[in-house]
Formats: structure tokens, C-alpha cells, sequence
């Protein structure tokens, strides 16, 4: 099962390449990685979207917790949750797709945020999976390039990952 | 308000610390460090003659005394010369802060003369790193080094000291921080007390028990407690390789260690157990053979200081996690005046244990006759005896060092001192060095085989300079044994280079160094030889023992089978 870890990870040059490097080193696998500072100035929050069954899941979680510097971490997907990407996409825009490429962006609720005589840069968030059927709509148009920020996430409610 | 330089802070903290004692290799990026040792007389260094045997010789302090053991080198090559040393560390979870010289912080990412980035290259082989990036960090990080490197699950510490840190010049305020916290680093001590009972149950209900302990008996401090408990229980005990001594050997409970060379009935007592109380072990595959097939009728408790060794290869029932002390001394309280509810099915379990007891009995090994090669496993059975069983043990890696677990007998913790979880050949002769240098009214014997023994033998000329006297006893097979067996089991006796072509005469090379050597090649010259090789503590000793070339280590666990699976010699099997 695909799942979304939170970690509240210490801000020390390092850190980050403690936590790819368990993943590379125990063949746990990584889907999306996402990494950005909080509003805590020693503290990064880094999410990572992984698969694997429970008992792998429960080893991630582990050996991650063991890294002196992940300071907390949280299984979002063990819980209702909101799960983001945002993805930037330079798609053909030529002729008949023109018109073709904005209609595709407006039922995904997606955005021209920039604009060539051939191309359109489109944004759109959501959680991955919206994210992977705009690709599939675009395809036959042309897709020139795919920026995806990776999945970031949050738990619903009141529940905090905080200190 | 004192002023030093990172230099002299870094000398200074060693000392109080209580540091008596480190291993290192000088070289340009840690002269500032060197300079500051010269000025003092409180630490000793000691200098090694290759940074590997720095590291083994840190470890078999650590090992024997239970202390952090340290290590000095430099840059570049000195630190990846560690490497090997600081993973051996980390896969037997031993306390061990690593001090490397690093090139001055601007030249960092330049590709400087003598640069490697060693906290990259250490990363999956140390429980954490840091680098310096200003002097007056140093005390406070060298002591979260320490302090990391010997609480909750002990493990390899490498702190990276750019040059520009330990300047002579640059003096600032040094305070010796006698705590330190780290947020995220909280190990656990207590078990969780509802889990514990509830073992407590399963324990005292068991009709087929067996306690299976490892390393961390040793490291934890807590072979009395555990004593205690499986005497009150009355259960059989079986330990790892990691975890030989944690009970007395001698003892009839004990059933001696587990797995791939482990004792006949050890392996049996496992397969057919009801309940497994597994404690400060990991369940290595070494341990374990065939996961799949490992122990079918048990019910497994697990404590485990760290949580990740729990359930990582075998499913726990219940799982503890906590210092095995602690929870050992709750488990004790909790069976204070209980009996076992089972007491016939326990008398009944103990004869089927008697029963493989005796069945392996009988075929140990075949001992030589006067004018044969000696088998190496009496020459351990004689070492044993000429040193009382109190000997300090070192060994390296290969057929003579499972014949050493296997045939000296332990009494006490922190004496069989081998590296078990990364199999390091070498390791031997400098983890001896490092315990004489320690413990010098005790026999230290390093078992060695000719193979080993010459991946490390520089430390000879150490041994001349600190005048350590260790004994050493290479079970001379002219062969990398340990390597020809499997190629005799798997590989129809092809020997692709297992053999030792061009042995050195050692007694010669080691007379060059100054010390004695015996060469032995018979049965009848071992007990004069070993007379005289433990005639004095201190002397440095070299036993050069040939041995049947032929002989192989049995029992053997059968590849991809479960526990009871063994070879049990070269034509027989269970
Ligand atoms: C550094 C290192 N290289 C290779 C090995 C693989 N290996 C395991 S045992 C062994 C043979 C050891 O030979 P020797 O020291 O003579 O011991 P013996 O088995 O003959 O008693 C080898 C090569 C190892 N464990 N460590
Ligand atoms: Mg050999």
C-alpha cells in the first residue's frame, strides 16, 4: 500500500541525505520526496510517498525514528488526511489545441501561467492521482516537460505534527 | 574563564571525559590535535601502524571494558582507512567515537589534497556523525558524541574536524558540559510493564522454553540479572556469538550459542521450543537460517532496546522495548514467588535436551595421536586449560575463530571479543592489543589463522613500541579455511584461491620484531609450547600451530533449512 510520511526533521546540513540514504541502503522505496523549511527556523518538514506492506512500512518507520536528526515523524495515510502536489506542465499549444489544451485545464481546474505563440505553461494541484489523469488528457495534445513538486500532506482535524 | 584553542579543547575534553587512553595515525590535517596530545601527559595515544588497527584496538577496549572506545586519524586516507574498522562497530553495535582530521573549511568541496568527505562515506556505518563549524562547538559536540556512541543502542560515532577548527590562534571559552540533550535522541529504558507481564505469563506457562540472548546482555550490563532469572526459572539458555558469556557456560542450563556453527542442541532445543524469550538479540540470518521455516511451534517474546530489531526478520508475539536490565530485573520481580505451571512438561523438555546432549556427545572431533597434525580444536580445548578459562579471547575470522567459540568456555561477559556481525578478517590481533593495553595483568589470546593474521600483522611493531604482551595463536591451516570448506560443500572441492601460497616463516618474522615464537607441528610439542607461551603475562607470545589442513567446522546449519538442519560432520547429517 502507498503511503505518505511527514518528518519533522532537525535543519542541520546532513539531514537530509541521512534520510535518502536509509531508503537507498535498506531497498525501502521512495515515490515523491518533498523537503521545505516550517515556520520553525531549525525544523525542515519533508514528506516522502512510499509502498510496501505493513511490515515493510513498520521498518520505515522505525529505522526512520532511529536518524538523531528526524525529531518526529507521522504515517499521514494511518489517518484523514489532505494530500497536495502541485505540478507545472509546458504542453503544445498550436492551432486547434489551443483551444483544446485550455478546456482540458478548466475542467481540471488547472491554470495558464504563462503563454507562448506554441506553448502553455499550465499549473495545476491536487493530489496525485488528479495529477497523473491531467498527464494522461494532455498526452495526445504534446507534453514538452513536467516539473512535479512531489506530494506534501497534512493531517485533517486538529491533529498537529509540532513539538 | 578558560581560553584554548579547538586544539587544546579537544585534548583537554578527552581528559575530562576520563579518557585514559586513544588509538590514532597523525597526519597534516589533525597536526594541530597531535600538537595539543604532546603538551599534555593525561591521555595516552597510541600510535597504531595502520588506522585500521586504531579502530579494532578502540573496539576491543570498548568490547572488554564496556567504555567508548577512541580513535584519532587524519584525512583522507587515514579516515577511509577507518572505514572498515568504524563499520565493524556498527554491525556488533559497540561504543565508539571516531576524531578525524579534516582540510580547512574553505578548501571543503575543492578537492583539496587529502579530502574525503568521511562523513558521506561513513554514513550507513555509524549511529551518527557531525562536523565541526566552529571551535566553540567542540566540547559540547564531542560530548553528544560520546554520549551517542555509548547510550540506548551503543554504535560508531564520527565527528569531522576541519583544520581550521583546531588553529593554535584561535582561542575561545572551554566549559566541560557535563550533560547534553538532544531532542530528538530519547532511548528508552523502562519496558512497557503491561508487556512484560504478559511474557511473564507466557514464560511461567511454557512447556518447551528457551531463553535466547545476545549482545546486548554484554553491552547492557546485565548477564547477573539474567542469571538470575533463567536460574530462577529453571529454562534452558542458548546465546549468540555477540552474546557468549552473558551466562555461564559451564553452566548446565546452558545449552552454549546458536546457528549456523551453533551447539547441536541448542539448535534443536529452538526448533522444537513453545516459547522463545529473546533478549538483546536480532534474529540474524546467521541466527536464524531459513526464516520461513524458523521454529515453528514458538511463541516469540522480544526485548530489544531498539525498536527496529524488533520484528525486522521474525515476527514478535510480544514485543518489549527497553534496556534489557531493566526489564530483566521487572520480569524477576514479577516471578518472584511463582512456579512454572508446567512442571512435568519442563522435566520432560529437559530429557529431550539430555537426550540431543548426549547424541552430540560423541562426535565432536576426532582428536589427534601422538606423531598426527594437531586438530585446532584441541589446540583451543589446551589453551583453555593452561589459561584456567580466564583468558580475555580475541579472535579473527574464519574456521579457527568458530572453533575458539565453540571450545573455550566462557564464564563472564566482555571476554570472547570477535567480530560478529561484519566478519571482519584482522580484526583479531589489534582488538587483543587494545584490551592488554587495558587489562595488562590479564592473558589476552588472539586465535588467528594464517589468512587473517596477515591482513593486520604491521601491529607487531605497535606491540614493540607499548611493549604489549598478548599471546598469539595462529591455528596455521596454510589455508583461508573457512573459505575451502564452503568450496568443498558447494563447489566439489574446487579451491579456487583458498590456499596460502608462500606462507612466511613467522617465527622468523616475528623474531624480527624482537619477541618469541614457537613453531609447533605435532601433537607432542604443544604443552611444552604453550608452557612456555604462558610462562609470562606480559610477553608477547607468537604460537604458530599447524593444524589439519582438512578439518571443517560442524555443525554446520544446511542452506535454506530450518534450525535443525545441520551438517554434522563430513558425512553425516541431521
Ligand atoms: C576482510 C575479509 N575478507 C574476506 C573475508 C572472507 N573470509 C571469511 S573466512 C576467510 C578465511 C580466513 O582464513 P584464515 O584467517 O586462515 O582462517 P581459517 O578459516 O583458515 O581458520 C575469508 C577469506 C572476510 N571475512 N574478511
Ligand atoms: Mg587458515
Amino acid at each position: 500500500m502507498r503511503h505518505i510520511i511527514s518528518i519533522l526533521l532537525e535543519n542541520e546540513p546532513g539531514a537530509l541525505s541521512r534520510v535518502v540514504g536509509l531508503f537507498s541502503q535498506r531497498n525501502f522505496n521512495i515515490e515523491t520526496l518533498n523537503v521545505a523549511p516550517t515556520e520553525d527556523p531549525s525544523l525542515s518538514r519533508l514528506t516522502v510517498t512510499t509502498v510496501g506492506d505493513d511490515r515493510v512500512i513498520e521498518q520505515i518507520t522505525k529505522h526512520l525514528n532511529k536518524l538523531i536528526d528526524v525529531v518526529k515523524l507521522v504515517d499521514l495515510t494511518e489517518g484523514n488526511h489532505i494530500e497536495r502536489e502541485l505540478m507545472l506542465v509546458k504542453v503544445k499549444a498550436l492551432g486547434a489545441a489551443r483551444d483544446e489544451v485550455k478546456r482540458t485545464a478548466d475542467i481540471f481546474r488547472a491554470q495558464i501561467v504563462d503563454v507562448t505563440p506554441s506553448v502553455y505553461t499550465v499549473q495545476i494541484t491536487g493530489d496525485a492521482g488528479k495529477l497523473d489523469a491531467f498527464i494522461q488528457a494532455m498526452a495526445p495534445i504534446g507534453i514538452l516537460e513536467v516539473a512535479r513538486t512531489g506530494v506534501s500532506g497534512i493531517a485533517r482535524g486538529d491533529k498537529l505534527l509540532t513539538l | 574563564m578558560e581560553l584554548l584553542s579547538g586544539a587544546d579543547m579537544i585534548a583537554r575534553f578527552l581528559k575530562d571525559e576520563g579518557v585514559e587512553r586513544i588509538y590514532g595515525y597523525p597526519g597534516g590535517a589533525a597536526l594541530h590535535i597531535y600538537d595539543a596530545l604532546f603538551r599534555q601527559d593525561s591521555v595516552q595515544h597510541i600510535l597504531v601502524r595502520h588506522e585500521q588497527a586504531a579502530t579494532h584496538a578502540a573496539d576491543g577496549y570498548a568490547r572488554a571494558s564496556g567504555k567508548p572506545g577512541v580513535v584519532l586519524v587524519t584525512s583522507g586516507p587515514g579516515a577511509t582507512n577507518a572505514v572498515t574498522g568504524i563499520a565493524t562497530a556498527y554491525m556488533d553495535s559497540i561504543p565508539m567515537v571516531v576524531l578525524c582530521g579534516q582540510v580547512a573549511s574553505h578548501l571543503i568541496g575543492e578537492d583539496a589534497f587529502q579530502e574525503t568527505d568521511i562523513v558521506g562515506v561513513t554514513r550507513p556505518v555509524v549511529k551518527h556523525s557531525f562536523s565541526i563549524r566552529h571551535p566553540s562547538e567542540i566540547p559540547e559536540v564531542l560530548k553528544k558524541a560520546f554520549y551517542l556512541a555509548s547510550t540506548g543502542r551503543p554504535g560508531p560515532v564520527v565527528v569531522d574536524i576541519p583544520k581550521d577548527m583546531t588553529a593554535p590562534t584561535e582561542r575561545y571559552e572551554y566549559v566541560y558540559p557535563k550533560k547534553v540533550k538532544i531532542r530528538s535522541y530519547n532511548p528508552v529504558t523502562r519496558g512497557h510493564s503491561g508487556q512484560i507481564k504478559k511474557a511473564v505469563d507466557m514464560m511461567l506457562k511454557a512447556r518447551r522454553p528457551v531463553f535466547y540472548t545476545g549482545g546486548g546482555i554484554v553491552t547492557g550490563r546485565a548477564s547477573e540479572a539474567l542469571t538470575d532469572l533463567v536460574q530462577r526459572l529453571g529454562f534452558p539458555i542458548t546465546t549468540t556469538l555477540m552474546g557468549i558469556g552473558g551466562y555461564p557456560q559451564g553452566d548446565r542450563q546452558s545449552l552454549g550459542w546458536l546457528g549456523m556453527h551453533g551447539s547441536y542442541e541448542a539448535n534443536m532445543a529452538m526448533h522444537h521450543a513453545d516459547l522463545i524469550v529473546a533478549i538483546g538479540a536480532r534474529f540474524d540470518d546467521r541466527v536464524t537460517n531459513n526464516t520461513s521455516k524458523f521454529c515453528p511451534t514458538a511463541k516469540i517474546v522480544h526485548v530489544d532496546i531498539d525498536p527496529s530489531s524488533i520484528s525486522k526478520t521474525v515476527r514478535a508475539d510480544v514485543p518489549i522495548v527497553g534496556a534489557a536490565g531493566s526489564v530483566i530485573n521487572e520480569m524477576i520481580s514479577l516471578v518472584q514467588d511463582r512456579e512454572p505451571a508446567n512442571p512435568e512438561a519442563l522435566g520432560e523438555w529437559w530429557k529431550s535436551i539430555d537426550g540431543w546432549r548426549a547424541e552430540r556427545k560423541g562426535r565432536l572431533y576426532e582428536p589427534s595421536k601422538p606423531g598426527e597434525a594437531l586438530k585446532p580444536q584441541e589446540v583451543i580445548e589446551a589453551v583453555y586449560r593452561a589459561t584456567r578459562g580466564e583468558a580475555f579471547v580475541t579472535t579473527d575470522v574464519g574456521q579457527h575463530q568458530m572453533f575458539a567459540a565453540q571450545y573455550y568456555k566462557f564464564a563472564k561477559p566482555n571476554r570472547f571479543i570477535t567480530s560478529g556481525g561484519l566478519g571482519t578478517m584482522g580484526f583479531g590481533f589489534p582488538a587483543a592489543m587494545g584490551v592488554k593495553l587495558s587489562y595488562p595483568q590479564d592473558d589476552v589470546v588472539c586465535f588467528t589463522g594464517e589468512g587473517s593474521f596477515q591482513m593486520m600483522m604491521q601491529e607487531l611493531s605497535t606491540c614493540k613500541q607499548f611493549d604489549v604482551g598478548v599471546k598469539i595463536v595462529n591455528l596455521n591451516n596454510q589455508s583461508l579455511g573457512m573459505v575451502r570448506q564452503w568450496q568443498d560443500l558447494n563447489y566439489k572441492s574446487r579451491h579456487a584461491h583458498s590456499y596460502m601460497e608462500s606462507l612466511p616463516d613467522f617465527a622468523k618474522l616475528i623474531e624480527a620484531y624482537g619477541f618469541t615464537a614457537i613453531k609447533v607441528t605435532t601433537h607432542e610439542e604443544l604443552a611444552p609450547a604453550l608452557e612456555r607461551a604462558f610462562a609470562d603475562t606480559n610477553e608477547l607470545v607468537f604460537l604458530d600451530i599447524y593444524v589439519d589442513p582438512f578439518e571443517h567446522v560442524y555443525p554446520m546449519q544446511v542452506p535454506l533449512g530450518s534450525m535443525r538442519d545441520m551438517l554434522l560432520s563430513k558425512t553425516e547429517r541431521t
